[in-house]
């Protein structure tokens, strides 16, 4: 999977949780940006992410996740492991 | 597709598409509305979306409050105004291991520790009995395990250890259960085991945003809730069908013969076959009723259960359709002679295509997809909560018989010039009386399932009903009805609120088991007699419709009352105890 892949996958997940089929997400997206995007939902978006990619963020990376640029970047790190 | 929902849940389809689901499940226009209140001791904003789904899928329309993080035990005790206007149906306490006030320290000896268990219990007590306030039924988890014991095996006998402590707890909230009506547990220490403990938990999430389960865990724990709420208010299964050829026993005992089929202690598949059997069999023991559906000739197919291996026995089904008539026919017959709905029937056949047919013919039966191996059929059927119970009744363990006496009681019928030779021939009596405290339960679940004979369809929780006993402005009668086929049980109920110098008919019901016995008239009969003992003067009855009470529409004008209003909407009629006139009827008032 590559990058734009793995972002595609990303935006229908966003897509999911905020229950708005025509959200469209960009690199600088950020919980600053998505009205619904609260810890709540943030919890919810990581748990998706970490199903569907079969991968699992540490603490600290959480803590550490800007926007959703620095975000695909650590899965794409993640899974060229 | 199949739904998510049902057992095996998928897990990342549930939480991804959540949204769309609930809206799906939202258009069904029968759901019935209920106000649900967690208490959490943990976050519970997931618990509440996964709760809803599971709970639209039951048929319930829930709205929710939520008390704020870890507020369960304030929320509970000193209330919050949001909360008491919010008004809940039914409360839910999710609590978990998490929510122990202190385990005990190594140091400490064993009168500290049972005043710490005490304590903990104390608090639990405290809430329970503060909740009371809401009238309604309250869901209490119990206690998982944690996911790490620092004693080793220790853990579950040393009295410092974590496991035993909890499980001490564990033993007195089913104490608490049983002995407070109205108090019902949701096992979470069998789910987390069932599920897996390692599954069960998730340190991240808990660290990170404070739920005590992973998200994994959340659909078991949302299927259970709404299960123990269907069961309370009357909606599980009733009926679990059963297909025969490689469901009761391996082979096709038409082909094979009797001597032919693998059922016993002979091989691996006979063996499973009899576990499976004998897992139905405890279903019928406890009150759920058996019922077959089977291509097969008829001889042949009840051959097999003279099988000497045969757990099951003919006299176990209440309904045996063995021919070959498209199944859905003959499970709608099976329905129809038992007298429930379709909605109250479980389905199980290894063959997939009979189960397609059945789902497509029969949308509301239940027919999980169990696939063609009888070793996980169990599993199927606890994994989706069919049959959950939250009390088990006397009645329920004597329903096969009330059902087979029914059977004799149709055969007997038919060879009377008269039905009302038929009737007095039965023999009849019946107890009626004011409610006692040794009826409650069993009056509460009627009053919460009966659907056909129900003037008003109003449902009331235990608690409410133990109110209408202990108030003198109600009239309460509870029936029972015996004739010699044997005891019916106790199978109407009527209240009557007392209004200057009337009694209005507030509830009225009766179990389809003894519908056209004339016990309606009975119950009439003491009803009037306990009006002009209170120097009462006359009845008022109305008649609230439903999709399904039609067959009470006119059951006042039946009973000789004088119409005073047919407006549609809520139609009402007038006994005067003066000039009620008692009628012969077959049957003997004790």
């Amino acid at each position: 999977m590559n990058r734009d892949e793995i972002f595609k996958e990303t935006q229908e997940i966003f897509r999911d949780i905020f229950d708005d089929d025509e959200l469209e997400i960009e690199e600088t997206t950020s919980s600053e940006t998505v009205e619904d995007w609260d810890s709540l939902n943030h919890i919810n978006l990581v748990v998706a992410i970490e199903k569907e990619f079969e991968i699992k963020f540490s603490l600290d990376e959480l803590a550490s996740l800007k926007n959703v640029g620095a975000m695909v970047d650590l899965m794409v790190q993640k899974m060229d492991f | 597709m199949s739904s998510p929902l049902n057992y095996p849940f998928e897990i990342q389809r549930i939480f991804r598409k959540k949204n769309s689901l609930k809206k799906e499940l939202s258009e069904n226009q029968s759901l019935h509305k209920i106000r649900v209140a967690i208490l959490g001791g943990s976050t519970t904003d997931q618990v509440v979306n996964i709760l809803e789904l599971f709970l639209l899928k039951n048929g319930f329309r829930p709205s929710f409050y939520q008390s704020e993080y870890n507020q369960f035990y304030e929320d509970a005790v000193f209330g919050s105004s949001e909360l008491d206007d919010f008004g809940p149906d039914i409360v839910y306490i999710h609590t978990s291991f998490r929510n122990v006030i202190k385990f005990p320290s190594f140091g400490c000896g064993s009168d500290e520790v049972e005043n710490q268990l005490e304590e903990d219990l104390e608090r639990f007590r405290q809430i329970w009995k503060a909740l009371e306030r809401f009238r309604c039924p309250v869901i209490q988890n119990n206690f998982d395990l944690p996911p790490h014991r620092s004693l080793g095996n220790l853990d579950c006998y040393d009295i410092h250890g974590k496991a035993f402590f909890l499980s001490r707890l564990n033993l007195e909230f089913a104490k608490a259960a049983r002995e407070t009506s109205g108090l019902f547990l949701n096992d979470i220490n069998y789910l987390a085991a069932s599920f897996g403990l390692r599954e069960w938990h998730d340190a991240g999430l808990w660290h990170t945003a404070k739920y005590a389960m992973s998200f994994d865990a959340f659909p078991n724990l949302a299927n259970s809730i709404a299960a123990i709420i269907a069961s309370i208010l009357g909606k599980s299964k009733k009926c679990l069908v059963l297909d025969l050829d490689n469901t009761c026993w391996g082979g096709v005992i038409g082909d094979d013969g009797m001597g032919g089929i693998q059922l016993g202690q002979e091989s691996a598949a006979g063996e499973s076959f009899i576990s499976f059997q004998a897992y139905a069999k405890e279903l019928s023991k406890r009150g759920v009723i058996l019922a077959v559906a089977s291509k097969n000739d008829d001889k042949i197919a009840r051959e097999g259960f003279t099988h000497p291996d045969s757990v099951l026995k003919v006299d176990d089904f209440v309904a045996f359709k063995a021919n070959w008539d498209p199944k859905p026919e003959n499970i709608e017959i099976i329905a129809k002679d038992i007298n429930i709905g379709l909605d109250s029937l479980v389905f199980i056949d290894d063959n997939a295509m009979e189960r397609s047919i059945v789902k497509a013919q029969l949308p509301d039966v239940a027919v999980p997809d169990v696939g063609d191996q009888v070793i996980n059929f169990i599993d199927f059927i606890e994994g989706n909560s069919y049959f959950e119970a939250v009390n088990i009744s006397p009645d329920d363990i004597e329903r096969t018989k009330f059902y087979s006496n029914d059977q004799s009681r149709k055969k007997q019928k038919a060879s009377f010039s008269s039905y009302q030779d038929f009737l007095n021939s039965l023999e009849m009596t019946s107890e009626i009386r004011p409610f006692s405290n040794h009826y409650l339960e069993r009056i509460s679940q009627l009053i919460n399932k009966t659907n056909q004979f129900n003037l008003t369809t109003k449902r009331y929780s235990l608690t409410e009903v133990s109110e209408f006993l202990s108030s003198e402005d109600y009239i309460t009668l509870y029936g029972r009805l015996t004739d010699k086929f044997g005891d019916n049980g106790l199978i109407t109920v009527v209240i009557g609120k007392i209004k200057d110098n009337q009694c209005h008919i507030d509830s009225w019901l009766m179990s389809c088991r003894v519908l056209k016995r004339d016990m309606e008239f009975a119950v009439l009969e003491i009803l009037v007699a306990e009006c002009v003992a209170r120097g009462l003067e006359e009845i008022i009855g109305t008649y609230r419709e439903s999709p399904k009470n039609k067959m009470v529409a006119d059951l006042f004008t039946k009973f000789g009352f004088e119409t005073i209003s047919s407006e549609s909407g809520c139609p009402r009629w007038r006994l005067k105890l003066s000039t009620y006139k008692k009628r012969e009827i077959p049957i003997n008032i004790n």
